[in-house]
């Protein structure tokens, strides 16, 4: 059972945190030692997933790159997360020094975070509310009020959708989501694919489950399935290095290890 | 130093070191961004390789600048240093300025890493106090609903310790939180507690079941009872271990005193306030409904003799208080005895002994009726003498049925009336009958028979080898428009008497047959054979072979499967006329049974020349096995000689009146074939019987397993 939204949630600093094992990948140091004991193991038993993570930040800071060269001057982070390095407002300002931004995460220390680094930014807005709870976090004025003037919208969920449920649905979940967009409005997406490195999955899937924020890996199918209603940019749903490189040759020869895949669409 | 070399050299390194960073970390940066830190800190370096005098401090800021951009891996800085140390530079200034650049490159990583540090740590004490802020406030909430609830609520342990109550709970028990703070839950028994609320609470505590609810009644402070709709909670930690109890707590104490005015208006009577003629009907009714083997019961119907005189002559008002002081005496006087006293209507009284022990308590009981109305009555000025008259009764609640017991007290009442008031009499059957027939029962017959007043029932009679049913037999009943529904030992001799009894019997022949044959149809050899009472009268007529032919045939049932059961009395002698019918009847293909067997047989030997196959134990001889005043093995040794004497005469047996299984067995270990009784079912409507052949294709236990 969730929990009625008016009993506070509380911080657990006791158990290891998807946003700062994931700042601990990407060699920061927002983290605490059960954060980085986790992402010790993680990276024993995996020791291609710093690079990994950067492959899926590099997508991000591509696809930001893309929808602000396409005018997209709104975007709606969902599971931000603790923003290491390159957050999603530099990079879009880096071409739309208007870009408007909210961040949105479900973690109250990554949002604290957040919050301190953004004070003095008058564009951009944090928000904890979760993805699982979709009505609740579309309803949110700092959201309403990005949506209310009809102008695009991107919104990312960037490493996130794996951290829902099959039970809780992440298909639906985008689907409210994208109803409440307006048209040419985008979903730059990227998730944990089961079919890279299959030999991997089951192991790290596991090391997830003690989490807060348990891991579900999925087919190319079904992740493909999450940009329903959406327009599917070239080069579609791959795998992360293949995502519109910056030159031909930063794929490498096995883009598959990076196990994750990613894609950008448009809303009609 | 010579510069075009210099030139050649900075251009590799610049490749080298672009090269260098685009690996890895630099995937993430944009290549413009990425383009720009290549060119500077390239620079940089190029300076500290070249200006005079060697600047370390150019090198340690290109090495900071790595970091900014977060350029943090160690495996960079490796890769870096080997570049660094492998360019050739003439004034041996090379280690100086790698190590510069290491140090620039470890100083910001620190500084880094400090203030990364730092800022998680402020954001995770934000988000901490957040979150104790919200709680706080949302203890605030849970403290003020917890407090303002206008519903009673307690928290305990689950060891019954009480933890905390509201201000609601405290009112509803007239107590402070002192006075209830610390006290057991166990404490709070009341002896009115629903039966179960304690069973309940028990597996509550133990984790067993998570709510329930009941009606409950507490004693408050000041010792005054308060009813309440209670529901108790089980709270559990994240583990799913039971810590808690909340117990809420509504206060329906005038709910319930309403309820229980109500209740008692419907079953007492305002006047003498004992117990109604519905309240004594349930009772009774009660006892029928499973009642132990041999269970016996007795009722003292006592009815006021004169008092319509002191009603007609004093007033209502006087009459009134004369009935309110004879309730009161009679319930003095036989409450303590533990009977029920209740007033029927009118000047009419009965007295109800449940799990009588015979009739000397039933007659007690009258006596002491009688005692308790001996002395005058005061009433204002008035000393009025009353004297009443009991009918009693004390059955066997196996032989009886509630309807037909009150109608019998009911008629030995008026027999103690007509013997001379201000006694009692006992219940006697054949005087019964007689008065029954005064009821008119013989001037209301034949037009009941018109009006499809009768109906039949049907008592199952069970084979004792196998527990199957092997017969039923036909019992009429008379829906009565007065006196409800009657059994044929309450107008069959009235019956009998007036003639009726050939158009009765006829009818129920052809009903009976009927229902037989249909099942047949529907079961096959599953279907009972067919008994049907032959009265004396039916016996002696000629006309009896004939009509049982005709109604055979318009049936179509097979003769083989009808036995028709006459009374000893229905033969008186080797000469009797009925001897012919009857061996017409056998001629026609049914058997014949004797019933009720032992009660009323004059000459043995009569037997040996009746064209019967079958006998029937009255089923007084196995009811007596369980009367106390009797010897049970005497009992049984009779049971056993009936038994074999039938055998030697080659004639089936079946014990009646069978209450329980052990009789059941032991008469099947001696030998009796069949057997009928409330163990193995009472008269019931056809559809039972045909649900029976269904349901039971193995038959009721005859034996203990």
């Amino acid at each position: 059972m969730r929990r009625p939204s008016w009993v506070p949630e509380g911080t657990d600093l006791d158990k290891p945190n998807a946003a700062r094992v994931y700042d601990y990948y990407l060699g920061g140091s927002h983290n605490f030692e059960v954060d980085r004991e986790m992402a010790r193991k993680a990276i024993a038993l995996w020791p291609e997933l710093p690079q990994i993570m950067r492959s899926n930040r590099a997508f991000m800071r591509r696809a930001v790159t893309f929808l602000a060269e396409r005018g997209v001057t709104r975007f709606l982070d969902i599971g931000s997360g603790i923003p290491t390095f390159g957050a999603v407002h530099e990079i879009a300002r880096a071409i739309r020094p208007e870009a408007k931004v909210v961040y949105v995460d479900r973690d109250p220390v990554a949002v604290a975070h957040s919050r301190l680094l953004l004070e003095d930014d008058a564009n951009s807005a944090v928000v904890q509310a979760d993805l699982r709870d979709v009505e609740d976090l579309m309803a949110r004025p700092e959201v309403t009020g990005l949506l209310a003037e009809g102008e695009p919208v991107a919104v990312l969920l960037v490493a996130v959708a794996h951290f829902v449920s099959d039970e809780e649905d992440p298909r639906k979940l985008i689907g409210v989501v994208r109803d409440a967009l307006p048209a040419g409005s985008a979903l730059a997406l990227s998730h944990a694919s089961l079919e890279g490195r299959p030999d991997q999955a089951e192991d790290h899937q596991k090391l997830y489950q003690r989490t807060p924020t348990p891991l579900t890996m999925r087919t190319h199918a079904q992740i493909t399935a999450m940009f329903d209603g959406f327009e599917l940019v070239e080069p579609g749903v791959v795998y992360l290095p293949q995502w519109r490189p910056d030159q031909p040759g930063t794929v490498g020869e096995h883009p598959e290890r990076m196990t994750g895949v990613a894609g950008v669409g448009f809303r009609p | 130093m010579s510069t075009t070399p210099v030139t050649g050299d900075a251009e590799r390194f610049h490749e080298d070191w672009s090269r260098l960073l685009s690996a890895d970390h630099g995937i993430a940066v944009h290549p413009d961004l990425l383009g720009r830190l290549v060119s500077r800190t390239a620079a940089l370096l190029h300076r500290a390789q070249q200006d005079e005098p060697f600047q370390p401090r150019l090198a340690s800021q290109a090495g900071a600048e790595l970091v900014d951009a977060h350029f943090t891996d160690p495996l960079l800085l490796a890769r870096a240093v080997e570049l660094l140390q492998a360019q050739p530079i003439g004034d041996g200034r090379g280690p100086a300025l790698t190590g510069a650049f290491a140090a620039g490159w470890a100083a910001a990583l620190r500084e880094r890493t400090l203030s990364e540090q730092e800022a998680i740590r402020t954001a995770a004490d934000a988000a901490r106090k957040e979150a104790e802020r919200a709680l706080r406030a949302s203890e605030a909430r849970f403290r003020a609903l917890f407090e303002s609830a206008a519903i009673g609520i307690g928290i305990g342990d689950t060891d019954g310790n009480i933890l905390a109550v509201n201000k609601a709970l405290q009112e509803l028990f007239g107590a402070g939180p002192e006075d209830m703070i610390g006290r057991r839950v166990g404490d709070l028994v009341h002896p009115e507690d629903t039966p179960g609320v304690w069973e309940a609470y028990e597996e509550l505590i133990s984790g067993k079941r998570e709510y329930f609810q009941f009606d409950k009644p507490y004693y408050r402070q000041d010792g005054e009872v308060v009813w309440t709709h209670l529901t108790v909670s089980l709270i559990r930690d994240d583990d799913g271990v039971p810590v808690y109890q909340v117990a809420m707590l509504e206060d329906v104490t005038d709910r319930y005193r309403l309820q229980e005015r109500l209740r008692h208006q419907a079953t007492h009577d305002p006047l003498t306030g004992l117990p109604n003629r519905a309240a004594f009907f349930e009772r009774l009714e009660k006892l029928f409904e499973e009642p132990e083997p041999g269970a016996r019961f007795g009722l003292c119907y006592v009815d006021l003799d004169g008092f319509k005189v002191v009603n007609d002559s004093l007033g209502h008002d006087m009459g009134d208080q004369l009935l309110s002081a004879v309730a009161a005496r009679l319930k003095a006087a036989l409450t303590p005895l533990g009977h029920l006293v209740a007033r029927l209507g009118g000047d009419e009284f009965v007295v109800l002994l449940e799990n009588c022990r015979g009739e000397q308590e039933a007659v007690a009981a009258a006596k002491t009726v009688l005692k308790s109305l001996a002395g005058p009555v005061l009433i204002g000025d008035h000393k009025l003498a009353v004297g009443a008259s009991v009918g009693v009764l004390e059955r066997r609640v196996s032989t009886t049925t509630p309807g037909a017991a009150v109608r019998a007290a009911d008629l030995t009442l008026y027999r103690a009336k007509e013997a001379g008031r201000g006694r009692w009499t006992l219940f006697d059957p054949k005087a019964n009958a007689r008065s029954v027939s005064r009821y008119a029962v013989s001037v209301r017959m034949p037009a009941a028979l018109d009006r499809g007043e009768f109906f039949i029932d049907y008592q199952p009679l069970y084979r004792l080898s196998d527990g199957r049913m092997s017969a039923v037999e036909a019992l009429v009943r008379w829906r009565h428009p007065q006196l409800g529904v009657l059994g044929p030992d309450e107008f069959v001799t009235t019956a009998e008497e007036t003639g009726l009894i050939m158009p009765l019997g006829r009818w129920v022949l052809e009903q009976a047959c009927g229902e037989a044959a249909d099942w047949i149809k529907r079961y096959g050899d599953a279907a009972p054979q067919l008994n049907v009472n032959l009265a004396v009268r039916q016996a002696r007529s000629a006309a009896l072979v004939t009509d049982l032919g005709r109604i055979l045939d318009s049936t179509g049932l097979d003769p083989a499967r009808l036995q028709l059961e006459i009374t000893e009395s229905t033969v008186v002698g080797p000469e009797d006329e009925a001897l012919r019918t009857l061996h017409g009847l056998v001629e026609l293909g049914v058997s014949l049974a004797v019933d009720d067997f032992g009660t009323g047989w004059s000459n043995l030997s009569y037997l040996r020349d009746l064209p019967v196959s079958g006998l029937k134990i009255a089923g007084s001889f196995v009811g007596d096995l369980h009367d106390p005043a009797k010897d049970e093995a005497t009992g049984w040794r009779i049971v056993s000689g009936l038994v074999s004497m039938a055998h030697t005469l080659g004639l089936n047996v079946t014990a009646e009146g069978v209450e329980t299984l052990k009789d059941a067995e032991r008469l099947r270990t001696m030998g009796c074939d069949w057997a009928q009784g409330w163990h193995f079912g009472r008269p019931v409507r056809p559809s039972e019987i045909a649900r029976r052949i269904v349901e039971e294709p193995k038959g009721r236990p005859v034996e203990d397993r």
